[in-house]
């Protein structure tokens, strides 16, 4: 589904601070896989997820997603694949925007935006069942400002904006740093039910290792710039939190 | 009561105007200054043409497709070559002083053998009646038009551009593409003032555009005042009351010079007007100090 090969990544080529952020990173994320990524500060787990996400242009190697290299395309036409939840929730959703306006930009994410206005009533009524089925009430507050909804809400809308168009890939980044612990749990469990939901490829960079060991049906572990760890499956089963607190020991 | 009439017309002349300010605000979170140029622009086409007797509603086309070309220029300078907004927008401004010269061959176009858009539409014989029913039939149809806009799907990529960028690009869209579109629309917007105003003041000057940005900006923080403060949430609503802050912008000006200030200082009244409204806000008549 998303292959890297040889992916390099230098900040500042040729200067005295220049940074190898990324150092010849070979991976293969398989369909329908959700694969954690962990690391310390500067690992560079940032960097690949922001090359994958095309907010970054690798300085050597390669993208494929569905065999086709991606490598050299921006963001906007890279989101024919990829959807992205991003750390900070204002910057996921246009608080300026009402709820059900975010949706309707977020339903055409691989679409054309034309000159003709698609917020029709039915539209409205698909995304009310939507997010009635969140259970969290904001079904009544569809019309609000995305501004005036709290950060946990405005994550857990963030991802069912994610998943309103044709979607093949999930980026989180650190979907829940800016989260209490409670509201936190509620955007992972989502995140997990909708990713197997929709069979969708995904990627979380997260730095709370309880998650890591909870979500994800494999784990990566990243350091200066290289594939430290990667442990699939039925590893990642048998892994405890104790074996992955080593690992930053 | 002609004396506010006056500044009623002008008002409307001016709606377009302000309505292309509140574009680009939404979009760049700041006044796009090239606004100065182009209603000049807007005002030297119109004249150049209707003194060489060509009809007004055929030339129209022309001083929108003249604006929209010089915010596009705004608009290619700031996302092509990273150029900072504000500094794209003086550099397309200074350049268009020349070339507004250059289009009128003279600093100072009068008409007044020509027919005017005042003078082909006559609805009613009163001529200021008339121009009043035709002004607003104008800002009416220019009001339609940005509302279908920014109610489109592309209207709402363009509302969130200015905000969140970066999921605007997520979602699939070309953010520097809405930028050059966007201040393209705004600037036809401003050229279309500049045609209605040659027309209704008959004459076009080369120094026509000096601070009316600040003209635009003020009718737009006019009408953002009200919109917070009823949290207006209407788009509809919203470009009707920034339509309202340029008429209403003009009356506060008219009722300033009758009180007897020297014409001169237009200009600075302007300017502290402006300064008034937007600083308004950051008084804090009812609050106790210590909230």
């Amino acid at each position: 589904m998303i292959e890297l090969t040889n992916l390099s990544k230098t900040f500042n080529p040729g200067q005295p601070n220049a940074v190898r952020a990324l150092n010849d990173v070979n991976l293969r994320i398989l369909p329908k896989e959700f694969l954690i990524l962990v690391g310390a500060n500067g690992s560079g787990k940032s960097t690949l997820l922001n090359c994958i996400a095309g907010n970054i242009f690798s300085s050597k190697g390669e993208i494929r997603m569905d065999g086709r290299d991606v490598s050299h395309m921006p963001v906007y036409r890279r989101s024919a694949w990829v959807a992205r939840v991003f750390q900070d929730p204002a910057q996921g959703s246009a608080a300026n925007l009402s709820v059900l306006e975010n949706f309707r930009l977020a339903s055409l994410r691989t679409s054309k935006k034309g000159l003709r206005i698609g917020l029709t009533r039915s539209f409205a009524d698909r995304v009310r069942d939507q997010v009635a089925a969140l259970g969290m009430g904001l079904e009544q507050h569809l019309d609000q400002p995305m501004g005036t909804l709290s950060g946990g809400q405005r994550q857990a809308l963030s991802l069912l904006m994610a998943v309103m168009d044709d979607i093949r890939i999930l980026l989180l980044d650190e979907p829940t740093a800016a989260l209490d612990p409670r509201s936190a749990e509620m955007v992972l469990k989502l995140a997990d039910q909708l990713i197997r939901e929709y069979s969708v490829t995904a990627m979380m960079v997260t730095h709370n290792l309880k998650e890591a060991h909870q979500y994800g049906s494999r784990i990566v572990q990243m350091d200066n710039g290289s594939v430290l760890r990667d442990i699939s499956a039925n590893g990642k089963a048998n892994l405890t939190l104790n074996e992955m607190f080593d690992w930053f020991a | 009561m002609d004396f506010y009439l006056t500044a009623l017309l002008q008002g409307l002349c001016l709606s377009s105007m302000a309505l292309g300010i509140y574009l680009s605000m939404t979009i760049f979170k700041i006044p796009d200054i090239s606004t100065d140029g182009t209603y000049t622009l807007g005002g030297a086409v119109s004249g150049l043409l209707l003194s060489l007797q060509w009809s007004a509603p055929l030339l129209f086309p022309l001083v929108f497709l003249a604006g929209a070309l010089a915010g596009a220029c705004t608009g290619l300078i700031h996302t092509r070559l990273k150029i900072n907004a504000l500094l794209s927008g003086i550099l397309v401004m200074t350049g268009l002083y020349s070339i507004n010269l250059t289009v009128m061959g003279r600093s100072n176009i009068p008409l007044l053998q020509v027919q005017t858009l005042f003078d082909r539409f006559r609805l009613v014989d009163h001529p200021q009646l008339n121009s009043l029913i035709v002004l607003l039939l104008f800002t009416l149809l220019v009001l339609l038009a940005i509302g279908f806009l920014l109610k489109s799907d592309y209207g709402l990529a363009m509302r969130a551009t200015g905000s969140s960028e970066n999921m605007v690009r997520a979602l699939g869209v070309n953010t520097d593409r809405v930028k050059v579109l966007g201040l393209a629309s705004a600037n036809a917007l401003t050229a279309s003032s500049g045609y209605l105003i040659t027309q209704f003041q008959g004459f076009a000057d080369i120094n026509m555009g000096i601070g009316i940005v600040i003209v635009g900006l003020g009718s737009v923080i006019i009408a953002e005042t009200f919109i917070q403060w009823l949290k207006i949430r209407s788009i509809w609503v919203i470009l009707t009351l920034v339509c309202l802050g340029a008429i209403v912008f003009q009356l506060v000006l008219a009722f300033t010079l009758s009180l007897g200030i020297d014409p001169s200082l237009l200009k600075l009244t302007t300017a502290c007007f402006v300064l008034l409204v937007v600083s308004l806000p950051r008084f804090n008549f009812f609050k106790k100090a210590y909230d």
